[in-house]
């Protein structure tokens, strides 16, 4: 069998076997972790694969493309499933020390194994109706999760969560429809054949725009960021962990592979929109971080900011900006799950997330305080953790690229990010507590594990960067030269 | 055939998008079901317009049909949207009863938080 297909089988045979196991919900977690690791195995092996292949391309049911439904996995996509594996672990692991068995009850680890189905798909696939399925599969599994606790602040989240969602999903419908309209293919590597001879190419770009729209609330851009801020952080911290480090980002997933692959030939149009939303998305983004007194909230807001940059890269679109985004990603989902892994432990102990209420945790535990330093610092862009490398790279390609103006923006958004980071710090680490706040206590070994692997693996990218950054290099070559891509598909 | 469609997959959106921005949850419902069966509508109408050609043909096919994909597609859709309306209305009574009001402009605690 190819190994193309393991990343979304195994989610999928893990949530099955989740569901059998309803009646000994506390076998579910177990499963969820096995699973979790057969996962991670699987995407290093095809990792494995593609580094020598380049590209691995499965057609469903034999039907050659553009007939079939084609599944290709190129470095991008293989990067993601691997990140999204090692997300996936974490979050079972992390899941199953906190969790109350009352969610666990409700089939918690089958919605996050199925919404990790979707999430694999997405990264995948070589349709585009595909990903609109496997959106949908992702977003349904989202909407539960979402909601399973039933708190007050959750259904009410969940509404606007759900709502903005679903016209999102419209808008996505509709651009299909209308590609295959005037294209009369849905396989990206076949209307990318098509369009690059086509004198009519720019007729697509109505439904260029309409993607962006789609994917853009999805991922969190300026203007259609606001459901973010306004819903993640009514989540339970396992939930909010495996969505912040996920799910934005296959919006902007999906963004870079339509931008390299379908709309290439009209770039130069859209660009200076994409520019612009990059560099909105930045300065709004941090803005509403600086602004806030809650952990869970100023961490949001940065969510949006980080993916502000991360389009700065895809609108400079040169191969080092590329380059940088695709590394900024894979940076990003491990700091920011493991920040929210963090402020998740310290919400179990005191029972908030609001700076006011907290301090001193710093002078009960120094080694915790150590473990929030790290990705939190990295998040700010302090070298030579991962975080400097990767804005150091977006800010060279956007010199290179005559982009000052972006630059700028990107500057000053570090510096306030990096105070924000620092209002986190001093507030809840460093201020002297109030003397009725209860000590701090370290939070056991099982529980910290999670936090431990993903702080280890910032440091082992900080420190050994050159291999990840020589792998971006590569895969945005592979991004900006779509022929191999095209050519592997269609076999022409 | 084509004016016509396309005046009725403008009106689903004019009237889907008219009744998102109410303050019922009722008409939130009724606003995304509009413009689901108005992009179902588009998807559909993408294939071609043919009346009164018959769906088994000989070995040899006739010059115009319209293309049965997007109706294949819009099948897809269809079931996908079904299933997520099912969940937003059941979603939605849950939070009505949580929050005993129906009014969105109600939902707005978590913004401010």
């Amino acid at each position: 069998m190819n190994l193309l297909y393991l990343p979304i089988i195994l989610p999928f045979v893990t949530a099955v076997a989740c569901l059998e196991f309803t009646r000994w919900s506390k076998a579910t977690p177990v499963i969820g972790t096995i699973g979790a690791v057969a996962q991670l195995i699987g995407a290093i092996y095809l990792l494995d694969e593609v580094l020598v292949k380049e590209l691995i391309v499965g057609h469903t049911g034999g039907w050659a493309a553009p007939v079939g439904i084609s599944f290709v996995a190129d470095k991008l996509a293989v990067a993601m499933v691997v990140i999204t594996a090692i997300i996936s672990v974490v979050i079972n692991l992390y899941g199953w020390a906190q969790l109350d068995s009352a969610l666990i009850k409700k089939h918690y680890f089958a919605l996050v194994h199925f919404l990790l189905m979707g999430v694999n798909g997405a990264f995948l696939t070589g349709d585009l109706f595909n990903l609109y399925v496997w959106f949908e599969v992702m977003l349904i599994a989202s909407f539960v999760l979402m909601t399973i606790g039933g708190t007050k602040a959750q259904l009410e989240g969940g509404v606007k969560y759900l709502v903005i969602n679903l016209v999102a999903s419209v808008l996505f419908l509709c651009s299909v429809g209308l590609i295959y309209g005037k294209v009369g293919t849905l396989n990206m590597a076949d209307i990318s054949y098509h369009l690059r001879d086509s004198v009519d190419a720019h007729l697509v770009n109505s439904s260029g725009i309409l993607l962006l729209i789609a994917f853009g609330i999805k991922a969190g851009l300026f203007p259609f960021f606001f459901w973010l801020p306004a819903s993640y952080h009514t989540l339970t911290p396992t939930t909010l962990a495996l969505f912040a480090g996920l799910l934005t980002k296959v919006g902007v997933y999906a963004l870079l592979r339509t931008y390299t692959l379908i709309f290439e030939s009209q770039f130069e149009l859209i660009q200076p929109i994409l520019i612009w939303i990059a560099g909105l998305t930045m300065a709004v983004g941090v803005m509403g971080a600086a602004s806030h007194y809650n952990i869970k909230k100023i961490l949001s807001f940065h969510i949006i900011s980080q993916i502000g940059y991360i389009m700065m890269g895809i609108a400079i679109a040169t191969p080092l900006a590329i380059a940088g985004a695709v590394f900024y990603t894979l940076h990003h989902i491990i700091v920011k799950t493991n920040l929210f892994l963090i402020d998740g432990m310290i919400a179990k102990h005191y029972g908030t997330s609001d700076l006011k209420k907290l301090g001193g945790l710093y002078k009960w535990s120094p080694i915790f305080a150590l473990l929030f330093f790290i990705p939190a610092f990295s998040l700010g862009g302090i070298p030579p953790l991962s975080g400097f490398w990767a804005k150091l790279s977006l800010i060279q390609a956007g010199v290179e690229a005559n982009h000052y103006f972006l630059v700028a923006t990107a500057g000053v958004v570090g510096i306030f990010t990096l105070f924000s980071m620092t209002k986190i710090w001093a507030e809840a680490f460093w201020k002297k507590p109030d003397p009725e706040t209860p000590k701090f206590k370290l939070p056991s070994l099982r529980e910290m594990t999670p936090a431990l692997i993903l702080a280890s693996l910032t440091l082992l990218i900080g420190l050994n960067g050159d291999a990840l950054f020589e792998f971006s290099k590569s895969t945005s070559n592979q991004l900006l030269s779509p022929e191999a891509y095209v050519k592997a598909v269609l076999n022409k | 055939m084509e004016l016509i469609i396309s005046l009725l997959i403008a009106g689903f959106f004019g009237t889907g998008v008219y009744c998102l921005f109410q303050r019922s949850f009722i008409k939130l419902i009724a606003g995304l079901i509009l413009i689901g069966q108005g992009a179902n509508l588009l998807v559909f109408s993408v294939g071609g317009l043919m009346s009164l050609k018959p769906a088994f043909v000989g070995k040899e096919a006739p010059p115009m049909v319209a293309d049965p994909l997007p109706q294949a597609l819009v099948l897809t859709a269809i079931v996908i949207s079904f299933g997520l309306i099912i969940f937003t209305i059941s979603l939605l009574l849950k939070a009505q009863r949580e929050l005993k009001s129906d009014d969105l402009n109600q939902l707005n605690t978590t913004d401010t938080l």
